[in-house]
């Protein structure tokens, strides 16, 4: 099998893009990924998307983006694993490389979530938990969050506060991001003092509702060497695992079995453990999220990812920076952009091009992006050689 | 003999108070509350209808009836709030009991008199042999325009009774029904709210039917107003049962476990009914009971029962009527009211 | 719902059906056909107990639009004694005393409607018991 670099990416500044339909974002991010790989054309495309039939009545997505992107008689897919659509594809162009298949691959995710009433967003959203025995009962997306979060609290004493410096630092992180949706700054206070939506998540515990695209040009190891891109940043390890999307089907409400087992997963196979990662950026999608993933990959002991945000450890200068990026909080969440922007943000901490929120010295990244409450996880973890 | 075999109530915790809805039209509460002897009445919350009462009642008579609800051959739903214009009730209820499929289900409508007319029914049936056990269900979430005189009463409950013929808890003695075509109460289809005719609603209506029916049952039986321990009459408001039993020569004692009305309101088709699951928390064996509902258009049916010595082990197996309406109630405000009854009008959009 | 996806689902909404496997008795809520304990693909059909108590729970105070006359409303996970685990609203409580731990049983209720002129769909929601 063959070594798989990553060597172009391209994000547009995410936000209400009331004037953009879903191919012009894609079609930007893409274009501006090419761009930056210096390649004169792509074999095969790969995009994670949740739900173009839901949010823009458009499903065989990979055929029309691949038309407006002018490369339209390529193999593309569209690839779905609810918000972890934009990880997902990137596995799949990953293995796509690897087997031979592909040479050139162009990784993309997107999501276009503003076309529709926010009671439509949250329909479209609500169909990656259970429709039948969850979305039935009248729970919503940051309902299940918040009944793992007041579990969390139950069993490990996690506090609002806690959660809320989680939100404090990723706000922080993504005033440094340009691309950010809401870089503004925030207090504990005002996390504590927004309007509650699903106890105890208030609504500055939630990312937001995005629209934004974000795509990564990979290929092998060889091919990156012939172009002479430096430095080479490769991926060492990827994981992908699956869990009952049904919160209640599962054993422990505090721990996400599918973010461990693709962790392991992707430890596994990179040769590596938490204490060698760098940099990485997890799905927090809710606060508790960023909480329960840091310690389902055992960067923390279950119930110590709380007080370590809080003491700070997971700051840019902390000792596992977290979401330098500004993570889903404060740069947006189009969800099935969001796999394909962490590798972005992780690709440029190891090149040394992440402006204001560099991680210094950073060797080794890792990202970890979420379907669902946590039916499905996908990670990845990058180096430079 | 024929009779009740189970028995069992509901009641939605919601309560408003008649002075909260006075006060909303501008109405002088007093003299309302004195009128009508009417303090405050049970609301559904907007998960509650008569179908989900109905399922909660029945299942509380099958807690004390204790038998195979697929032994039930008939259900029936009297009600003049059934969820559906078209549509059965019975059905669901059959399914959420497990009574399918091997039952005959029917919705019944008599404005309040439908619950009883499904007991009628249900009795009928097994006393026939048509079917080893039946089901009548009383159940109402009645609406009353705002503002109207209806509003301060509208309530909602349901009684469930399992009729059979073996572990009888409280045997039918005699039934007795007394009809004429009396128009003084009436809702046309596609109306929300139903309309009475006022004052005729009393004398020539409630009235004369409870009365002729009461006097027709006691002749038929041979009997005599004080051979009840308890009686219990459709009940509007608290004031009509206690005159109409006043004028049949009954004492305030006979009226005075069956009688839920001040503090429930009315339950349209569960008043009666639910009157008699008050009466069997408490009766003793050997007990006479005289049942009379009353329903606008108009009619009443009327039953003797006589309470077994099978009660006493039941009367606890589930959840008594009087905790139902006396525990577990929380008081909500106009606005609330009007939003869990539908009252505000909303975007077209749910 | 779905009108067909809503009925077949009846017997797990009105008298919690469940699937208990032949082979290691681990219990199915909805039912499946193959079991992902032992492999066995031999059910019975088990009614779960009413009667449970709370896992977890929150409070929705933004609600989908077909829950809106209900909100805010406390949702949670609630263990059955039978040790199957399910979400459900809980009614006829004041948020403010629920607490992780609490008994509570089900009860037959109104989940949602399509619209008022569609079809009203019914299922359990807990209520604390005293
Ligand atoms: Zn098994």
């Amino acid at each position: 099998m063959r070594d798989v670099a990553i060597i172009g990416v391209g994000m547009n500044k995410w936000g209400e893009l009331w004037k953009q339909s879903i191919h012009e974002i894609f079609v930007e991010a893409a274009l501006e990924a090419i761009d930056d790989a210096g390649v004169d054309h792509i074999d095969s495309m790969y995009v994670g998307c949740m739900s173009g039939g839901l949010f823009n009545g458009q499903e065989h997505l990979a055929s029309v983006l691949a038309d407006y992107l002018g490369v339209a008689s390529i193999p593309a897919a569209r690839v779905e694993s609810a918000c972890a659509s934009g990880g997902l594809a990137v596995k799949c162009g990953i293995l796509d490389v690897m087997s031979g298949a592909s040479d050139i691959v162009l990784v993309g995710g997107v999501e276009k979530m503003t076309d529709v009433s926010g009671d439509a967003a949250t329909f479209a959203l609500a169909t990656a938990a259970d429709q039948e025995y969850e979305v039935y009962q009248g729970v919503t997306f940051p309902g299940l969050y918040a009944m793992m979060a007041h579990a969390h609290m139950h069993k490990y004493g996690t506090t609002s506060a806690q959660l809320a410096a989680v939100a404090v630092k990723n706000h922080a992180n993504g005033s440094k991001n340009p691309l950010a949706q809401f870089p503004q700054l925030i207090t504990v206070d005002d996390v504590l003092n927004s309007v509650m939506i699903a106890d105890p998540l208030h609504i500055l515990d939630c990312s937001p509702i995005t629209d934004g695209a974000a795509a990564a040009v990979i290929c092998s190891l060889e091919t990156t060497k012939r172009i002479d891109k430096k430095p080479i940043v490769k991926f060492t390890g990827f994981g992908h695992a699956t869990a009952s999307i049904a919160l209640h089907s599962r054993s422990d409400l505090t721990t996400l079995t599918a973010t461990t087992e693709a962790g392991n997963r992707a430890f596994k196979m990179a040769g590596r453990t938490p204490a060698d990662i760098d940099v990485i950026e997890v799905h927090d999608c809710f606060t508790i999220a960023e909480l329960m993933v840091l310690e389902s990959l055992r960067f923390f002991e279950p119930g110590q990812a709380g007080p370590a945000t809080e003491a700070g450890l997971t700051q840019i200068d902390g000792k596992i920076p977290v979401n330098a990026s500004g993570g889903l909080k404060s740069k947006g969440h189009p969800v099935g952009a969001t796999g394909v922007a962490q590798i972005i943000e992780i690709t440029k901490q190891l090149r040394g091009e992440a402006g204001d929120r560099q991680v210094k010295n950073a060797r080794i990244g890792m990202t970890q992006n979420m379907g669902g409450s946590g039916g499905s996880t996908v990670t990845h973890i990058m180096e430079v050689i | 003999m024929a009779g009740i075999v189970g028995y069992g109530a509901y009641i939605p915790r919601n309560r408003i108070r008649v002075a909260d809805i006075a006060k909303t039209w501008g109405a002088d509460a007093p003299s309302y509350e004195r009128g009508l002897l009417l303090k405050e009445k049970s609301v559904p919350s907007p998960d509650q209808d008569t179908i989900t009462m109905s399922v909660e009642a029945l299942r509380n008579a099958l807690q004390r009836a204790k038998i195979d609800a697929q032994k039930i051959g008939a259900l029936y739903i009297g009600s003049e709030s059934h969820p559906y214009a078209v549509k059965p009730s019975g059905t669901v209820v059959a399914e959420a009991i497990n009574a399918i499929p091997d039952c005959h289900c029917a919705d019944y409508e008599f404005a309040c008199k439908a619950g009883s007319e499904s007991m009628f029914v249900a009795l009928s049936l097994v006393e026939a042999g048509q079917v080893e056990y039946a089901v009548g269900i009383g159940a109402d979430t009645s609406q009353g325009a705002p503002g109207d005189a209806l509003e301060y009463s509208a309530a909602a409950g349901a009684a469930a009774f399992i009729m059979g013929k073996t572990n009888v808890l409280a045997e039918a003695v005699v039934t007795y029904s007394y009809m004429s075509d009396t128009p003084d109460f009436w809702r046309r289809e596609h109306e929300f709210y139903p309309r009475h005719a006022g004052r005729f609603t009393g004398e020539p209506a409630y009235f004369s039917h409870t009365i002729g029916a009461t006097k027709g049952i006691l002749e038929k039986a041979g009997m005599k107003v004080s051979d009840f321990k308890h009686v219990v009459f459709h009940q509007p408001n608290g004031k009509f049962p206690l005159r109409v039993g006043k004028m049949l020569g009954f004492t305030p004692e006979q009226l005075e476990v069956g009688l839920l009305t001040p503090t429930l309101g009315n339950t349209y088709s569960a008043a009666s009914p639910l009157g008699l699951t008050a009466v069997l928390d408490i009766a003793e064996p050997g007990d006479q009971i005289l049942m009379v509902s009353y329903g606008s258009g108009a009619g009443s049916d009327a039953f003797i029962w006589k309470v077994t010595d099978k009660i006493t082990a039941v009367q606890n197996a589930a959840v008594k009527t009087r905790t139902l309406l006396d525990e577990n109630k929380v008081y909500i405000d106009y606005g609330t009211y009007a939003k869990y009854r539908g009252k505000i009008r909303m975007n077209d959009n749910n | 719902m779905a009108i067909p996806n809503y009925w077949r689902s009846i017997p797990q909404r009105y008298r919690y059906e469940a699937a208990k496997c032949t082979g290691c008795g681990k219990i199915f809520f909805p039912p499946r056909i193959v079991c992902d304990e032992c492999a066995s693909r031999s059910f019975e059909t088990i009614n779960l107990s009413r009667y449970g108590k709370i896992v977890t729970f929150t409070v929705i105070r933004i609600a989908p639009s077909q829950f809106v006359d209900q909100a805010p409303y406390p949702i949670g996970i609630v263990e059955l004694n039978d040790g199957i685990k399910i979400c459900t609203q809980i009614a006829d409580c004041n948020p403010d005393d629920l607490k992780i731990g609490m008994p509570v049983r089900l009860e037959f209720r109104k989940i949602s409607q399509d619209g008022t002129p569609g079809i009203i769909q019914y299922g359990y929601k807990a209520v604390p018991v005293k």
